[in-house]
């Protein structure tokens, strides 16, 4: 099992739907958000292209949140979702700071926190919740062990990258582009 | 199966209903405490989708998720509706009754209880009936809740009732599509965006604006691989979705229009058997276009003639898959009754009206009304406050409305009251001044609305409305690919003392006489009535939310089959008698509008994704998404004005209106140099709303050049140019 996620940039509007979703979905404090929205614009007019990505924490194979943190908060759970136990977390904040993709943040509790891919979610076979409120349907979640699955498919299909490959961190959220 | 509650589905159901708390307590549908789940539709804004409240652990509000069932939504809701929660939860909503008073030259307004507000009003609306009429009232409503004040109005004498929805919105997109194929377009669209192989936007910016199964069919044509053509001044969200984008000069797209037409008659493109079989003034619409070659319009489009016989051959190659979509705030320039005619002629010509992938024929659920007793007799309407103007409404126009409250000499009625129900029509009318001047004049004005919102500060009575999410409303009726009908219940009981616009206008129809048109003492008993005319009821909606009909028209045209159509002549007019008739151009022609002064810009506005106008902006949730807006300037015009990104700008208009809030510039190629964009319904002023009190600025301030449309009344409002003032001191420079 190892679960990842795509999103199709070529059908993100950017509505921000998967923030408010996964704000609601996870009670997220007003001011603070898991995941969020770029926009990236090339080209002088009018001659433009733009790439709209929903991102969030890329749920890393090889995690420096997690070799960073000194009391174990943060770890992987089978599946390779990267979780932060909250009680085990001091704040300390080296995993905000190892993070190339600035995916955490510091809760108003005091612990630190971030996507979770909705895993209380998954375990009941739903989506999470960004994935199921997409009104463009242009996320996707799934197992890449299934090689049947519809993100499996999707990757072997479509043209796609990761963000900041550079940093060797192996991410588990594509972008197909 | 216990006794304490069965298992149906995903809902908990209590077995035993006897607990109703109402003087039938026998009656068998639930009350919101005793569901985790209830069904909504929507309230954020006009789609209406439906969907599912859920309560957490505690029993309290959690989140909003859409009704797999519901095709205007298909189980998504979009960030407002998901968003919508926070319309519950905001603590500056209005919480209570409030009468304006004067003390010592300050107004100001006192709390007061619900039977004092709606004695006042029933008192003021009896003296206005015995000095004026009842015809001189008129009902503003943006909500659902003003079906029932609409009821208690025609009860009362006025069949003024007026959407801002209609003349400063999509009001000509609906008179042109009439005059063409008998049928207007309604909400929402019947566009068959699925199935379409082109998409052709002019000035509609899906994905932005959230019309949401519009926006989902969009994704699915961009799986399909269908051709989508944007025509934008602006590198919109769907422009960058689009295989061509047509930065279009601002004002100039019937000259586009015209042109494409043009290529597809001169290049026998049309469809061919379509056109004979089903349209009318084929010959005239030909020699019309003839001289709009696409040269002709290269000069006033600035779009390349190739770019323009291209794209016309990609639309007819598609066809009849194909929509030229009308867009929904249409309301530009004051011929847009005319442009919309020239997109109902083009779908026409490509044979997509009626077909697969172009318009498909929606069906709405015939909602039994209730029996009334008669309204009174009108012998004053809205229609005779215009004066002659604008014969081609068929709804009454809340400018007209607006205007009719200002006395003229000429006016025998002009309007003394007012009930404004959901909309901000500071915010909605274009032309601040005038609507203030009107205000001015009235004996009564009552709000009524969920916040206090800038129009709640000039009113006599605020009536506070509980949210969508703790009310009954009527069925959602609305058309669609099948027709269905979705219930809304409250999830909760109303917060503060805030109530449904049901009872409000209950209540008041007890102090004026009028109970005779409220026959059912709460809105759940008049519902299940309708609903056990349908073979339904409301237990039944209550579990469901939302339940298809069975349809009885074929989504489509016959291929070659039979149609007749509701226009006089029974076919699809190009050549539009019921124009010639009324005076105007059966065939739409060219107009040049005036284009921006020298170191002016023209003003354009649009939507963003995650807000409706101002009913959104002080949402905790939606507001936490997007604070306030920001103002798109071309790189190139913001070097030569001295402009850098972030600075705050004030506007000031080619009338010397200047902005009363500053904004945000934001450079960015995605704009014409010749245009500013931004974000409507910013730059509110309402102290009462702590979050977007001040925040961004307003574009409609700076409307103050209308355009009417001489056909049916619409507004237009992007005639408006502005330029930048970096402090608020060059004021006194004009």
């Amino acid at each position: 099992m190892r679960y990842a996620m795509a999103i199709d940039t070529l059908k993100c509007v950017g509505c921000s739907d998967c923030v408010v979703a996964c704000q609601t979905e996870n009670n997220v404090p007003i001011g603070y958000s898991k995941d969020w929205v770029r926009e990236i614009l090339d080209g002088v007019y009018p001659h433009l292209h733009l790439e709209i990505r929903s991102e969030r924490c890329n749920h890393c194979d090889n995690s420096p949140c997690v070799r960073s943190c000194p009391t174990g908060a943060s770890h992987y759970t089978p599946g390779g979702i990267v979780k932060v136990t909250k009680n085990k977390c001091i704040g300390c904040s080296a995993c905000i700071v190892s993070c190339p993709y600035n995916a955490r943040f510091v809760h108003p509790e005091g612990y630190v926190d971030k996507c979770t891919f909705c895993d209380h979610r998954v375990k009941n076979g739903e989506k999470p919740a960004c994935v199921a409120v997409c009104p463009t349907k242009c996320m996707y979640f799934g197992d890449l062990d299934n090689q049947d699955s519809e993100i499996s498919k999707l990757l072997n299909r479509r043209r796609h990258k990761t963000l900041i490959p550079e940093a060797g961190t192996t991410p588990r959220v594509y972008f197909l582009i | 199966m216990g006794s304490a509650g069965l298992i149906w589905g995903s809902y908990w159901l209590k077995a035993s209903s006897a607990a109703q708390g109402t003087a039938e307590g026998s009656a068998p549908w639930l009350k919101p405490s005793e569901l985790k789940i209830t069904p909504t539709y929507c309230e954020v804004c006009f789609w209406k989708c439906a969907g599912w409240v859920h309560k957490n652990d505690k029993g309290e509000v959690w989140k909003i998720i859409g009704n797999d069932k519901d095709l205007n939504c298909n189980g998504r809701f979009c960030p407002r509706g998901t968003g919508g929660i926070g319309q519950y939860h905001d603590t500056d909503r209005l919480k209570t009754p409030l009468i304006r008073t004067e003390e010592r030259g300050k107004q100001t307004f006192r709390e007061v209880s619900w039977d004092e507000a709606l004695q006042y009003i029933a008192d003021k609306l009896a003296r206005i009936k015995e000095k004026h009429g009842p015809e001189c009232t008129a009902l503003f409503t943006h909500g659902s809740g003003g079906k029932y004040f609409s009821r208690l109005l025609k009860a009362y004498g006025s069949v003024n009732v007026a959407a801002p929805s209609y003349a400063q919105c999509r009001g000509p997109r609906e008179v042109a599509f009439y005059a063409t194929f008998g049928r207007g377009l309604d909400s929402p669209e019947n566009t068959d965006i699925r199935d379409t192989r082109c998409l052709v936007l002019i000035g509609s910016h899906i994905g932005e604006n959230m019309h949401n199964n519009q926006v989902q069919e969009m994704s699915d044509s961009i799986d399909k691989k269908a051709t989508i053509i944007t025509v934008d001044p602006r590198f919109s969200t769907a422009a960058s979705k689009s295989k061509f984008w047509l930065p279009i000069k601002p004002a100039t797209d019937m000259a586009l229009l015209l042109a494409w037409m043009n290529v597809i008659i001169s290049e026998e493109l049309y469809d061919k058997p379509y056109v004979e079989k089903y349209t009318l003034g084929f010959e005239q619409l030909k020699a019309h276009v003839a001289g709009f070659t696409p040269e002709w319009a290269y000069g006033i489009t600035t779009l390349k003639p190739e770019l323009i016989r291209n794209t016309a051959r990609e639309m007819a190659a598609a066809a009849p898959a194909v929509i030229i979509h009308p867009g929904r705030h249409v309301t530009w320039y004051g011929d847009d009754t005319q442009r919309l005619r020239a997109v109902a002629i083009l779908n026409a010509l490509l044979g997509s009206w009626g077909r697969r992938g172009g318009f498909f024929m929606p069906e709405a659920p015939v909602v039994p009304e209730i029996e009334l007793p008669p309204f009174p007799e009108i012998t004053r309407t809205w229609r005779m406050a215009l004066k002659g103007k604008y014969a081609l409404a068929d709804l009454a126009l809340a400018n007209g409305l607006c205007d009719a409250t200002i006395p003229t000499p000429d006016l025998d009625c002009s309007i003394k009251g007012w009930i404004v129900n959901g909309t901000n029509l500071m915010e909605t009318l274009p032309d601040r001044k005038n609507t203030m001047k009107a205000i001015e004049n009235l004996e009564l004005m009552v709000v009524v609305d969920t916040m206090p919102m800038e129009i709640t500060g000039w009113a006599d009575v605020v009536l506070p409305e509980c949210t969508y999410l703790e009310r009954y409303d009527s069925l959602r009726d609305t058309h669609h690919r099948e027709p269905s009908i979705a219930l809304r219940m409250p999830a909760a009981t109303p917060m503060y003392n805030s109530k449904p616009a049901f009872w409000m206008a209950r209540e008041l129809a007890k102090k004026m006489g009028l109970i005779q048109y409220f026959p059912y003492e709460t809105l759940e008993e008049e519902l299940d009535h309708e609903l056990k005319q349908m073979g339904t009821s409301l237990e039944e909606m209550q579990q469901l939310g939302v339940k298809t009909l069975e349809k009885t028209e074929p989504l489509y045209f016959e291929e070659g089959g039979e149609v007749v159509f509701d226009t006089p002549s029974g076919k699809i007019e190009l050549y539009s008698s019921t124009f010639a008739d009324a005076g105007f151009d059966p065939l739409p022609v060219y107009t040049a509008h005036p284009e921006p002064p020298e170191g002016f810009f023209r003003l354009n506005y649009g939507r963003a994704p995650m807000h409706t106008f101002t009913r959104t902006v002080n949402n905790p949730n939606l507001f936490d998404m997007m604070e306030e807006n920001d103002l798109w300037v071309h790189p190139k015009t913001a070097k030569i004005n001295g402009l850098s990104n972030g600075q705050e700008v004030w506007l000031e208009n080619q009338d010397g209106v200047v902005s009363s809030s500053s904004i945000k510039v934001r450079i960015t190629e995605r704009i014409r140099w010749d245009s500013v964009y931004l974000v409507h319904g910013f730059g509110n002023k309402s102290s009462r709303l702590s979050r977007a009190n001040g925040r961004g600025l307003s574009d409609n301030e700076l409307i103050t050049n209308v355009m009417m449309d001489p056909i049916m009344g619409g507004t237009g409002m992007r005639g408006n140019f502005v330029r930048f003032l970096t402090s608020k001191n060059e004021e006194s420079a004009v």
